[in-house]
């Protein structure tokens, strides 16, 4: 039996991908279905004074929910429980829903939607984060004394960086359909990454007990985060039109509502303050990290959390202080999308980096190689390093595969002569994967892998495919750990009324920690299969914490992540300064992650991160007019194109991580980080212009110029 | 989806002479459709009654005469990149057109819908106020012949009757020597709406400009010839930025700043004076 | 009022009752129950929606029913042979160029439609041919790699 790791084996689902056979929630009707529209704030803050439905309209013909009709707790079950699903008297940003449509005609409904009108008493909105008065979460983090450094320290270096908010754009709208009575219960299928996140948000909604509410993920179009909490809002409304109807219900977002009404990125602002000697160590780092959480609270004390661990980055330093938080602004709430924090404390870091070694008077290589952590070392969180970490060792590969060095001085040399200027920078970072602290052992999750009747195998997990390749990567654990055939190993649809609960799909999770409950479930099935020929046979597997792992949920300090990938990514850059453009011509992205499970699937995850980043980097400005995004189109909301990208390389390393499937870590979200701090490091390499905000737009570029 | 469909009506016109006698403030001409469409998805296509001209064979074709070469209103953006007599005589009209969203919108959209359309962010006729393009627009009372430099009248204005077509666009001929630039600086490097839209060209002797065509998109109400920069070229080359910025309004908008675009447009104009010193 | 729409869908002739100002995309989506080619946008800007008409790449959500009469129109589910995938289909599953799949039934259009017109493209002829179909996931390196191997086949 060939081995299944490392191999780069058919996706499984990729044949019905390739054919058009795949179903998504668009793709997927019930008889007697009804269309659901939703009826949203036109400003971003005020009372509610009433609904005026015009005349034109029949009404009678049409379901109509607001927040009256709904049976259990207005609020989306998440962290807290006060994001309405439909706003009654007060609201708090623009587009927030307030009211709720059905008809048989879709069209016809798009009619009703015109006709609806939200009466309201405008209230100034606050807009800016330095205006919010109120904070969703904050930390602090705290190693050494940071306050005892600034008076011996030979440099001290401050710089202030900025994101704006990102729009994920995955290519598939959010969408659910829903049927639902008191009677039964709500069932929904859907676009999503986390069924159990919708399970338990319905089950408040309506007030029902767990048996009476069921989930199913159909085919999701791309998630990237986006499809982590919006879901449960969506299924809500799709699920309250239900139930007041008795009908099925389907509502499919279409792009300009998808981008106005949906979470985005979090905007931050870093500020650093950083003490360095003069042979270029690092004695103290005080960082100050702030997001914008939007209008209500959601995900933000979560991102908040990896952007403060990450903030600090994967350098050692004895004496550190974060502190950080994430405020409620006026604007649609923001949410989870890949990275979920880390993005935008590390371009905040990386490009400080830089800035403290030309202080220094070094090279942002050499700068670095002084202060990259090593096995043995800690993290500002106090958490040692126990594995092989060789930083120095990626930064060199990245630089042989980009050449680097020769570039970086023939750049500088022949930039006089040209009105197309050249660069080349980098960005040194890590990622943590799983959840933080704590997180895994209060998730306690749980994989079965299951020997069936017809002697094949299937895998029992929540665990959603968005495209990064759950299905397959989980069962070519299974059979590996099996000795099995990949090809007779297939993964039950993940449907809360049979999968058990291995965990959301994010935080770079699903390969690291839920293959590992694959691997274990699985070892447990063939022992149990040498021991018993009953079929179905069924073994289970629930998380427990890798031994000696501690975390302090008080203090914020300890072991923050069971593991980490590190990475060095080097962007080469053309700017043009006729037009202010950049342009990037090559991307290296060289990563250690423990094990590559499947080749193609990896470099496909770090491949697509990139772009993103280069996205995030230079095109994906959201335009804000009072609160609400005004350039919510694809032909006004810049996502890069096939003739934008350049080739991005991509190379991996692999140091075993001793509680990772054959020794994976999660990559998912790693490669969001590098992009923006390595092209923004490059575009200053090749024009001196010293822009600290990302997009850097061509507009920003030549206001600096 | 946010149109009610129901209430739209397309027909399709059986011949020309068909056409001309429905069009009017009833009926209005659908070609392409690559921009009603849009407008019609976003809920913003007020006119509900459509007759479409896709078909007719009058409006397409490009012929090739001694003195011009004439297109028909409905040549679409493929048509024309492929077409050897445009790629070797008027080379930027190719070259926007390849430049003009992607290659499913090009396969659709045409000259004529693009001309009417009338938006000053357009790509190809900038290059159709270098080439002195001239107009044909036909009713069911006659035709007539308008340059296309005196069209646009103000932002979405033009010099075109509730009931006539734009049938078909001249260009003179005669350009042997002339050296082309075109530069559209958009969102990204394909599928983008421009910010600044530069479409050159000029005749040297001696070193000297002789004849010189200047037209811009994205920086004035109507796609616009810049008259002024074009003497201020051939007699005070030194400051020609100055009086391009005379000659432009450029404004804030959802996808660039008015200073962004005065400043690119300088220096495209800069670009465009170099091709001077190249022979 | 409806029309009658007489088309030619994956080399079957169809007859659908509909009005002339739908969208081809929710004629093919909707009445042929073909679900194949998706919605991305409703704008032609992400070519999710692409079909051939007449050998033509055209954003379905952007062509009006009454024009599609009387055209040859390929989507998605006729780019295999019955069983038998198109090699652009082949190395789309080899060389992982589809991974949440939405964007890649208009992108194999594009592929199929570009490998027609220019059988051994450059990487540049790939970009270019391509840069009408937005990808999300994959950064599009393996899309490319798929098409230029998918022509040598």
């Amino acid at each position: 039996m060939q081995p299944q790791i490392g191999r780069s084996v058919p996706r499984k689902e990729g044949r019905d991908k390739v054919t058009g056979k795949a179903t998504y929630v668009d793709d997927f009707s019930l008889d007697g279905m009804l269309y659901g529209v939703t009826i949203r704030t036109p400003v971003a803050r005020g009372r509610i004074r009433g609904i005026t439905f015009a005349p034109h309209i029949r009404w009678e013909e049409f379901v109509i929910v607001t927040a009256k009709d709904i049976p259990g707790h207005n609020g989306v079950a998440l962290i807290d429980e006060e994001q309405p699903y439909l706003a009654e008297h007060v609201f708090h940003h623009a587009e927030e829903p307030v009211a709720l449509l059905a008809h048989p005609d879709k069209h016809l409904l798009e009619e009703a939607r015109r006709a609806v009108t939200v009466n309201v008493e405008p209230l100034p909105p606050v807009l800016k984060m330095e205006d919010a008065s109120r904070v969703f979460k904050s930390f602090l983090v705290q190693k050494g004394d940071v306050d005892s450094v600034w008076s011996g320290a030979d440099f001290v270096v401050e710089g202030e960086y900025s994101t704006g908010a990102q729009e994920q754009l995955y290519i598939e709208n959010n969408g659910m359909v829903a049927v639902a009575n008191a009677n039964d219960g709500v069932t929904v299928w859907g676009s999503m990454q986390c069924p159990y996140y919708v399970h338990k948000a319905l089950r408040r909604l309506f007030d029902l007990p767990d048996h009476k509410v069921r989930v199913v993920q159909l085919e999701t179009g791309g998630g990237f985060g986006g499809k982590e909490e919006y879901p449960s809002m969506i299924a809500g409304h799709a699920a309250l039109l239900a139930w007041k109807s008795g009908k099925p219900v389907k509502i499919m977002y279409d792009r300009a509502e998808d981008m106005v009404a949906t979470t985005k990125r979090h905007p931050s602002v870093t500020r650093h303050r950083t003490a360095v000697s003069k042979d270029g160590r690092l004695l103290g780092m005080e960082i100050d990290f702030a997001i914008d959480g939007g209008a209500y609270m959601t995900l933000s004390p979560v991102v908040l959390s990896r952007g403060t661990i990450h903030a600090a980055g994967p350098y050692y330093c004895p004496n550190v202080r974060v502190k950080s938080r994430a405020v409620a602004t006026n604007h649609p709430p923001h949410g989870a999308f890949r990275g979920f924090g880390a993005p935008q404390s590390i371009f905040a870091l990386e490009r400080h980096m830089n800035r403290v070694a030309e202080a220094v008077g070094l090279s942002p290589e050499e700068f670095r190689r002084r202060n990259f952590i090593r096995q043995g070392e800690t993290t500002a969180t106090g958490q040692t390093i126990n594995e092989e970490v060789d930083l120095s060792g990626l930064m060199e590969t990245a630089f042989r595969r980009s050449d680097y060095y020769v570039k970086r001085e023939r750049f500088s040399k022949t930039n006089n002569e040209t009105t197309s200027k050249k660069g080349i920078g980098f960005a040194a970072f890590m990622h943590g994967a799983g959840f933080t602290g704590s997180g895994e052992d209060y998730l306690k999750s749980m994989v079965g892998v299951e020997a069936t009747a017809d002697g094949r195998f299937r895998v029992l997990v929540s665990s959603t495919e968005i495209g990064q390749g759950t299905n397959t990567i989980l069962c070519q654990i299974a059979a590996e750990t099996l000795g099995a055939d990949y090809d007779a190993v297939e993964i039950a649809k993940p449907d809360t009324s049979s999968a058990p609960n291995s965990g959301p799909t994010v935080a770079s999770r699903t390969c690291m920690i839920v293959g590992k409950l694959v691997e274990s479930a699985a070892l447990g099935l063939k022992q149990m299969m040498a021991q018993s020929d009953a079929r179905p046979l069924r073994a289970f597997s629930q998380y427990t914490a890798p031994p000696g792992v501690r975390w302090d949920d008080e203090k914020y300090q300890g072991d923050a992540y069971g593991a980490y990938g590190w990475a060095v990514y080097v962007a080469e850059v053309t700017v043009d300064m006729l037009t202010w453009e950049t342009q990037v011509d090559d991307f290296v992205a060289v990563q250690e992650v423990g094990k590559v499970i499947h080749p193609v699937l990896a470099a496909g995850q770090i491949e697509g991160g990139v772009a993103q980043g280069i996205g995030f980097a230079l095109y994906e400005n959201v335009v804000w007019r009072d609160g609400r995004m005004a350039n919510n189109q694809m032909t006004n909301y810049i996502m890069p194109t096939a003739a934008d990208l350049p080739p991005i390389r991509v190379y991996f390393a692999e140091t075993p991580y001793a509680y990772g499937p054959s020794g994976a870590k999660g990559i998912g979200e790693l490669p969001m980080d590098g992009p923006a701090p390595a092209i923004l490091n490059a575009v200053e390499h090749a024009t001196g212009l010293r822009v600290d905000h990302a997009p850097l737009t061509p507009e920003l570029l030549c206001a600096s110029s | 989806m946010r149109s009610y469909v129901p209430a739209y009506d397309l027909i399709a016109a059986r011949n020309l002479e068909h056409a001309l006698s429905m069009i009017g403030d009833e009926w209005k001409p659908f070609a392409g459709g690559t921009d009603l469409m849009v407008l019609y998805e976003a809920g913003k296509l007020p006119h509900k009654k459509f007759i479409s001209i896709r078909a007719l064979p009058e409006l397409r074709g490009i012929a090739v005469a001694p003195d011009h070469v004439t297109l028909g209103a409905l040549t679409t953006y493929t048509e024309v990149q492929n077409h050897p007599v445009l790629r070797s005589e008027f080379p930027l009209l190719p070259r926007a057109a390849s430049e003009t969203g992607g290659i499913a919108t090009q396969n659709r959209g045409t000259l004529g819908g693009n001309i009417v359309n009338a938006s000053p962010a357009a790509d190809t006729p900038p290059t159709l106020l270098v080439y002195d393009a001239d107009l044909e627009l036909i009713s069911k009372s006659g035709s007539r012949w308008v340059p296309y430099a005196t069209f646009h009248t103000g932002y979405k204005q033009m010099d075109l009757r509730p009931d006539e077509l734009v049938a078909r666009i001249r260009l003179p001929r005669g350009r042997q020597g002339w050296a082309h630039y075109y530069r559209k600086v958009g969102t990204r490097r394909a599928q983008a709406i421009s910010k600044v839209c530069f479409a050159g060209a000029l005749r040297k002797e001696g070193g000297q400009i002789v004849d010189v065509r200047i037209a811009l998109g994205s920086v004035a109400p109507t796609v616009i010839r810049c008259y002024r920069t074009e003497v201020a070229l051939k007699q005070e080359p030194s400051v020609a930025d100055v009086t391009l910025a005379q000659e432009i309004a450029p404004i804030d908008d959802i996808r660039s700043s008015a200073v962004y675009r005065l400043r690119v447009a300088q220096n495209l104009l800069a670009e465009f004076q170099s091709l001077l010193s190249s022979s | 009022m409806r029309i009658e729409l007489n088309c030619t869908v994956n080399g079957v002739a169809r007859t659908t009752q509909v009005y002339p100002m739908a969208r081809l995309l929710d004629v093919l989506r909707e009445k042929l129950r073909l679900t194949g080619t998706k919605e991305g946008c409703g704008e032609g800007e992400c070519g999710a929606c692409s079909v051939l008409i007449d050998g033509a790449l055209v954003n379905s959500c952007l062509l009006p029913a009454l024009q599609a009469e009387g055209a040859k129109i390929t989507t998605i589910e006729g780019v295999a042979a019955g069983e038998k995938l198109h090699a652009v289909q082949e190395a789309f599953l080899r060389y992982g160029g589809a991974q949440c799949g939405m964007c890649t039934p208009g992108m194999i259009l594009a592929a199929v439609n570009l490998l027609e017109r220019t059988p051994h493209p450059t990487e540049a002829e790939v970009r270019n041919g391509l840069a009408g179909n937005l990808c999300r996931c994959t950064g599009y390196t393996k899309i490319f790699e798929a098409v230029v191997k998918a022509c040598e086949s």
